[in-house]
């Protein structure tokens, strides 16, 4: 395979799998895998991590995150590359553990160093691992939501609707308003549920309004509460980790949807 | 200005079931999105310009003693007088000892946001003088006798329905028999009745949206030409100004009004850009025999020396407040203080105090959309953060938020412990949900489920489920 060639068989990418997608849905851990492997990289899941520490460090918590976050950086420190399936978490290794740690300059350092082999997924498919997805198939129009920490800390736009364009039958309808919060934000939308509530359901009629059977995101957080909140209000659009489609595995029941047996 | 920022949650409910509201704050938001998207469409590289605005104002704050004497010294010069107030206190009794020595009756004000903060209507009506406000958004806000909601458009909670009703009121004794629906005839009716204000006004107020070390000018900018008749027509012009306003030079003056009016309002200028520099003299056909700038401090000089320094940069453009996702469920009311939005959740607990604005900080998803848009680009994001940590370390977060976190980081930092405790209650959860994929109610999920299902765990973690694949694998 070229991917191989290219990539030297032998580079280690090791899976942040997030906490979410931990806890909530593996199967979008399993095609992160599947994507990597298939661009010609042999992935390694390291037993030692759980949570990057985001909830702590948004909260103000900044010892408690910093705790988590030496873990990580001990956990991958032998790894080529570290990719994550959450823009969210991933910009919180990139874009904040180095200011997190700014007390102590061995372990910022570190930080650095690891953020710097540190990426979401989707850039990593489409910037690093050149990745087609060419013999993938999804019938059915999608709408794409951009998460806000991905978006903005590290500039995740195009990357994705590049790799969806290359699904055989997928037509991408882009919504109104999409650089515009979902209302998840962490913990936010369980303390303001009710601003979190119009938020989310502001974002649910810009969905409507695109025709599209189904949404997509990098994101897991923003995904479970748009899900959540469709189920609640009765409307017929699945959901799906953008990793899930672009892997062929839309196969399994989208999130919020029980099992038919 | 009296905070009532304590009381964000109850505001911000009303707030939502609020049909007018919604109804007035939809359709700023899409006006206010959508003009400035295309000013900068047009503006060759706005980013660029945006980086030059952060630098100007660095700059000036690294070096605001230099500047603040060398601003004072030019007014002087050009025969003006400068007051420092050290706080909203300090500030009231400056501007009401000028205006009883002018013996003056009517005061009329252009909108200053520094005037609201340390509460000048109130000071100059409680020493017997009248305060009419010229500005159409703080003339209808004071005529509702409520506080301004946006800090560009302080009235931009009303719909135009309301401040018709409002106009019928007050206007020509409660006359009812006047059409008062289209924009045009609200706005000439208010002309009508402020003309004979600003022609009998004894003193001009107001504020400053920068002002000039290398001139001793102020530069003031308006779409109405008001601030212009309130400082040209009286006796005595005062104009007040928060001491982070300062900028060396008119060169950086003029890059700054570049960056406020396409923030702003997505004017490539504003209607009227106006620069004052003293009182009149002797051959000026018009203007005030007094120049009085009143400069307040009231916590700014103390924020130039700890993490929130950045925020002095602000130039009041209200941007970040435009392109807030919870302001445009809230409105401005809701934060409770003069500044409402993302800038205000920063300020209003620096100037107020950290515990009675407990919810401002944490009352943003962090997605950081303010930040894009900031002419300045002040790190919105990360002083919200930054707040949230001086909240938490003076124990003024909620216990249970606090000890929750620090057990979930102790158990997170145990990854066996972690994954066995995941895996079991994963499956718990996941055979629970397994049939219908989502739970409409869960102990201890009750804020989530309050207004969305919890879609139900697949059943496994990834963790027990990889490490399955993978002894298959090996077989």
């Amino acid at each position: 395979m070229n991917e191989q060639i290219r990539h030297g068989a032998g580079t280690t990418v090791a899976l942040f799998v997030t906490c979410l997608v931990d806890l909530f849905r593996p199967s979008v851990g399993f095609a992160a895998v599947h994507l990597l492997e298939r661009a010609g990289f042999r992935v390694e899941v390291p037993e030692a991590q759980t949570c990057c520490g985001q909830p702590a460090y948004n909260s103000g918590d900044s010892i408690t995150a910093a705790g988590l976050a030496a873990q990580v950086i001990r956990t991958f420190s032998e790894y080529d590359y570290v990719v994550a399936p959450s823009g969210s978490c991933a910009a919180t290794i990139i874009a904040h553990y180095p200011d997190l740690l700014r007390h102590d300059p061995a372990l910022q350092a570190a930080a650095r160093d690891l953020a710097d082999r540190t990426w979401e997924l989707m850039r990593f498919l489409a910037e690093v691992a050149d990745l087609e997805a060419r013999d993938t198939t999804f019938e059915g129009s999608v709408a794409y939501h951009d998460s806000c920490s991905g978006l903005r800390e590290l500039g995740i736009r195009e990357q994705p609707r590049k790799l969806l364009s290359g699904v055989h039958g997928l037509r991408l309808h882009e919504m109104e308003d999409r650089d515009v919060c979902c209302g998840f934000g962490g913990t936010f939308c369980v303390k303001y549920p009710e601003i979190s509530e119009r938020m989310v359901d502001d974002k649910l009629d810009a969905i409507r309004d695109t025709g599209a059977s189904t949404l997509l995101s990098g994101d897991l957080g923003c995904l479970l509460n748009m899900a959540g909140r469709m189920h609640r209000r009765g409307m017929q659009v699945r959901a799906y980790h953008v990793a899930e489609v672009l892997a062929g595995m839309s196969d399994e029941p989208a999130i919020g949807e029980g099992r038919k047996r | 200005m009296r905070s009532d920022a304590h009381e964000f949650k109850t505001r911000a409910r009303d707030a939502l079931r609020d049909p007018q509201l919604r109804e007035a704050l939809g359709r700023a938001r899409d006006g206010f999105v959508g003009k400035r998207q295309k000013s900068i469409d047009r503006f060759p590289d706005f980013d660029a310009l945006r980086e030059r605005g952060r630098r100007i104002k660095n700059h000036t704050l690294a070096h605001l003693d230099v500047y603040l004497e060398r601003f004072e010294r030019q007014v002087v010069a050009a025969g003006g007088t400068v007051h420092w107030a050290l706080d909203e206190d300090q500030a009231r009794q400056t501007v009401v000892s000028i205006c009883r020595q002018a013996g003056a009756c009517r005061v009329t004000k252009a909108k200053t946001m520094v005037g609201e903060e340390v509460g000048i209507n109130a000071a100059i009506e409680a020493a017997g003088m009248e305060a009419i406000e010229t500005d159409l958004g703080e003339y209808i806000i004071q005529l509702a006798k409520e506080p301004p909601s946006h800090i560009i458009a302080p009235a931009v909670h009303k719909t135009r329905q309301q401040i018709s009703d409002l106009f019928r009121d007050h206007h020509h004794g409660g006359d009812a028999a006047r059409a008062l629906r289209e924009v045009p005839e609200l706005v000439d009716e208010a002309r009508a009745v402020l003309r004979q204000k600003f022609l009998s006004a004894d003193v001009g107020i107001t504020g400053a949206n920068f002002l000039v070390a290398e001139t001793g000018s102020i530069v003031l900018v308006t779409n109405e030409g008001n601030a212009d008749l309130t400082h040209t027509l009286p006796r005595v012009h005062i104009a007040i100004a928060g001491i982070e306003k300062l900028v060396p030079d008119l060169d950086d003056a003029t890059d700054l009004l570049r960056l406020l009016g396409r923030s702003a309002t997505g004017q490539d200028l504003s209607a009227y850009t106006t620069l004052v520099t003293g009182p009149r003299r002797s051959d000026d056909p018009d203007g005030p025999e007094q120049f009085h700038v009143v400069l307040l401090d009231n916590g700014r000089s103390r924020m130039l020396g700890n993490r929130f320094r950045d925020m002095l940069r602000c130039i009041r453009c209200g941007a970040c407040m435009n392109h807030c996702p919870v302001y445009a469920a809230v409105g401005g009311h809701a934060y409770g203080w003069v500044y409402p939005g993302p800038m205000g959740s920063v300020l209003t607990p620096l100037f107020v105090g950290l515990e009675r604005t407990r919810d401002l900080p944490n009352a943003c998803t962090l997605n950081g959309r303010c930040l894009s848009v900031c002419p300045v680009k002040i790190p919105l994001p990360d002083l919200l953060r930054e707040l949230r940590g001086e909240q938490n370390a003076q124990r003024l977060t909620p216990a249970t938020t606090r000890y929750g976190l620090r057990l979930w980081g102790m158990f997170a930092r145990r990854p066996r412990l972690y994954h066995g405790v995941a895996r079991a209650l994963v499956g718990l959860l996941g055979l629970l949900g397994r049939r219908r994929g989502r739970f409409r109610r869960l102990p201890l999920a009750g804020a989530w489920t309050s207004v969305r299902d919890l879609p139900a765990p697949q059943g496994q973690t990834f963790q027990s489920a990889w490490r399955a694949y993978q002894r298959r694998n090996e077989r």
